[in-house]
């Protein structure tokens, strides 16, 4: 272990750099948010992570979040365990009608202000699964969402981006009221 | 012993059925196939509904190590709306015959447990593939399983988990720390895939194939085009088969990298998670680079490949080996040597190797049990029958044994890629599929990271879907699970569980 340890000492950090938040999503949040709610927040943001029904292929990305590449925490964004403690609801899957439920509840216990952002082609509109009996086709048409990340899955860089802008917008509505 | 074919003694279709036989079975045969299986003479690969009659792979699993197996199945036309539980002989067909009763309304005579298993009664349609009424969202209640005894309480999980992980339900007696039952409730994530698939193009659903469980879209995408080949008789070009399994490959090293991780997280020594954290993401990156997607979803079609490995792409793999190599080895020797994690993972949530047999596990939860299967091997397909890899194989059951299984096959996989790399031919990569102007039927068995993927499809003469079923390997492990856990303190189970590492979405489709 100690190898290990001291081998990372010398190498220099896999950490990428900064991306910059994508200008379409902050014209989406614009819209979005309410002032107060951004002022409450700053910098940074507890997210709850909810499955309505993924393939699994949109939490794969949101797991690669956490790695030494893109190192979310740096930014202020956590993961957190319980939707009481969140302020984003990041939500993946067309939400199938057996988790539609579970789905709104997890947002009523979840404090205000919140942000919701659905995550993934299925989460935005049903995507491929849209019509079956099963699902009820995109989260906006069980909680209301202020972000649509696109991508079947969407890649870690534009999750990444997606929750900067998140961040960027809420500070920069601070600072200049 | 009799051979399967012989045993099935049904009879034949009106139209072809490839690769392995499928006979029409009388009721007698029917129920004496249920006893043979629990007997152990077969192993159950699958139990599915049809448009009025049930289906049920079997194979043998052979007498050994280099026996091939041989696999069949049997099917019984239901026209009274009824079939003899295939459950009451064999615990396996649990779940598989009360899914056939939610989504074709055929009812398993003499079934031990008639609660419904996927619906929930939230679709507003009862046996939506079979005779479909009208029904309420509303819900129905479920009556778990009772476990009664002085000082006994229950914890309820889910769906809605802790972590960033998929929907379902755990149901835990507990006495005190330890737990005494655990039963599962699934079919949060059904999507209804299978109905979605009929009456599409084969091209199409092989877009649903490959959302069917996200980590291993490139396995279920190979079964399913497998499946499509056998039914229409299409030779892919032998550079496809090889793109195929360098692509089924990394995504196997991919999990087991991430999972291998996730499980020392898990018992709380994140070192290692970060670690396994960057060499995933080396192979995703890498499979980007390769093949233009992380995960390399859509990159197996019907006919052969979309992608080609180019020059970038040849360098990157041949880079990214000894990289995780040297890597990996030191990981290894990390958990190897860290008495710490491994009080936590050995002895932890022992999988006998009876139950294993029984439930025919897959992947690595049967072979950490002694159970060696591994369809790449005993039911080879191109181009496994010209690659030499071993299939690690472990008798204790425990988290410890299949973490052994995992690091053994993330090495299996290396060697694999090496020789996939030296060998590959070069060629097309895919051919054009054309209709068969009858109806055909396909099926496969191909070995993903968590275990075999079964696939089942009939297409009609114009080559729309007219039935397609796809069996992920978590069907048989997912109940095993509740016997792992048995004994073992509560908090144990996410160790437990990520060990196994069922899929939810596959499961529930
Ligand atoms: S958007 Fe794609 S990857 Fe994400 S859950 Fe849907 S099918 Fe899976």
């Amino acid at each position: 272990m100690r190898k290990l340890l001291f081998e990372n000492l010398i190498r220099s950090p896999l950490t990428e750099g900064v991306p910059d938040p994508d200008r379409s999503m902050l014209a989406e949040l614009a819209t979005s948010l309410g002032r107060v709610a951004r002022e409450n927040l700053g910098r940074s943001l507890s997210i709850r992570e909810i499955d309505a029904g993924s393939c699994n292929g949109c939490e794969l990305e949101i797991h690669a979040l956490s790695n030494a590449f893109y190192d979310i925490e740096r930014f202020g964004l956590r993961f957190v365990a319980s939707p009481r403690h969140a302020d984003v609801l990041l939500v993946t899957g067309p939400v199938t009608r057996n988790m539609r439920e579970a789905l709104e509840r997890t947002y009523n216990a979840t404090p205000a202000p919140k942000w919701v952002v659905a995550v993934g082609d299925c989460a935005s509109d049903g995507g491929c699964f849209a019509g079956s009996y099963a699902v009820v086709g995109g989260v906006s048409a069980v909680v209301p969402v202020d972000l649509h990340l696109a991508g079947c899955p969407p890649s870690p860089e534009t999750l990444l981006k997606g929750l900067l802008a998140l961040i960027e917008h809420s500070t920069h509505s601070f600072r200049s009221p | 012993m009799p051979s399967l074919i012989k045993a099935l003694a049904g009879t034949a279709l009106p139209h072809a059925h490839h690769p392995w036989p499928r006979r029409i079975v009388d009721v007698e045969t029917w129920s004496a196939l249920g006893g043979q299986l629990a007997e152990g003479r077969w192993t159950l690969a699958g139990l599915w509904g049809d448009a009025g009659a049930v289906h049920m792979a079997l194979y043998d699993i052979g007498r050994d190590e280099t026996d091939r197996s041989e696999m069949a199945v049997a099917t019984l036309p239901c026209p009274t709306g009824q079939f003899p539980s295939i459950a009451r002989h064999h615990a396996p067909a649990h779940r598989l015959e009360r899914t056939i009763s939610d989504l074709f309304g055929l009812e398993p005579v003499s079934a031990p447990d008639n609660r419904p298993w996927l619906d929930h009664g939230r679709w507003c349609v009862r046996h939506p593939l079979g005779t479909p009424t009208e029904s309420s969202d509303q819900g129905s209640p479920y009556a778990f399983l009772t476990a009664e005894g002085e000082g006994l309480h229950q914890i309820a999980v889910g769906p809605v988990h802790a972590g960033i992980i998929e929907p379902g339900h755990f149901r835990f007696t507990a006495n005190g720390e330890t737990v005494v039952r655990l039963e599962e409730r699934f079919g949060y994530a059904h999507k209804g895939v299978e109905s979605l698939m009929a009456g599409a193009s084969f091209e199409r659903a092989a877009h649903f194939a490959a959302r069917i469980s996200g980590d291993s879209t490139v396995a279920y995408s190979i079964s399913y085009s497998r499946a499509v080949e056998a039914a229409l008789g299409i030779e892919v070009p032998v550079r496809a088969h090889w793109l195929r399994a360098l692509m089924a490959e990394l995504e196997r090293i991919a999990n087991h990298l991430g999972d291998i991780g996730s499980v020392c997280n898990d018992a709380a020594f994140a070192l290692m998670h970060a670690h396994t954290g960057v060499l995933r993401e080396h192979v995703l990156r890498q499979s980007n680079n390769c093949f233009g997607h992380r995960l390399m979803m859509d990159k197996v079609v019907p006919g052969g490949v979309t992608a080609d490995l180019d020059r970038s792409g040849e360098d990157g793999v041949r880079a990214l080996l000894p990289m995780i190599r040297k890597a990996f080895s030191q990981l290894v020797e990390l958990y190897d040597e860290t008495s710490s994690l491994q009080d936590r993972t050995v002895g932890t949530g022992t999988l006998s190797h009876t139950l294993a047999l029984q439930y025919g596990c897959g992947g690595y939860v049967g072979r950490a049990s002694g159970r060696s299967f591994d369809a790449r091997r005993n039911l080879a397909y191109p181009p496994y029958d010209a690659l030499r890899f071993d299939v690690p194989l472990f008798n204790e059951g425990d988290v410890n044994a299949r973490v052994w299984v995992r690091i053994r096959e993330v090495e299996q996989s290396l060697g694999l890629i090496d020789q996939i790399m030296a060998e590959m031919p070069p060629g097309e990569i895919s051919v054009a599929v054309a209709q068969a102007k009858e109806t055909r039927e396909g099926m496969a068995l191909v070995e993903g990271f968590r275990g075999d993927i079964l696939c089942w499809l009939r297409l009609d003469p114009t080559g729309i879907i007219e039935r397609c079923h796809l069996r992920d390997p978590s069907w048989f492990q997912w109940p095993v699970l509740e016997a792992a856990i048995e004994g073992n303190i509560v908090a144990d189970f996410p160790l437990c569980n990520k060990s196994f590492n069922c899929s939810y979405s596959g499961h529930d489709l």
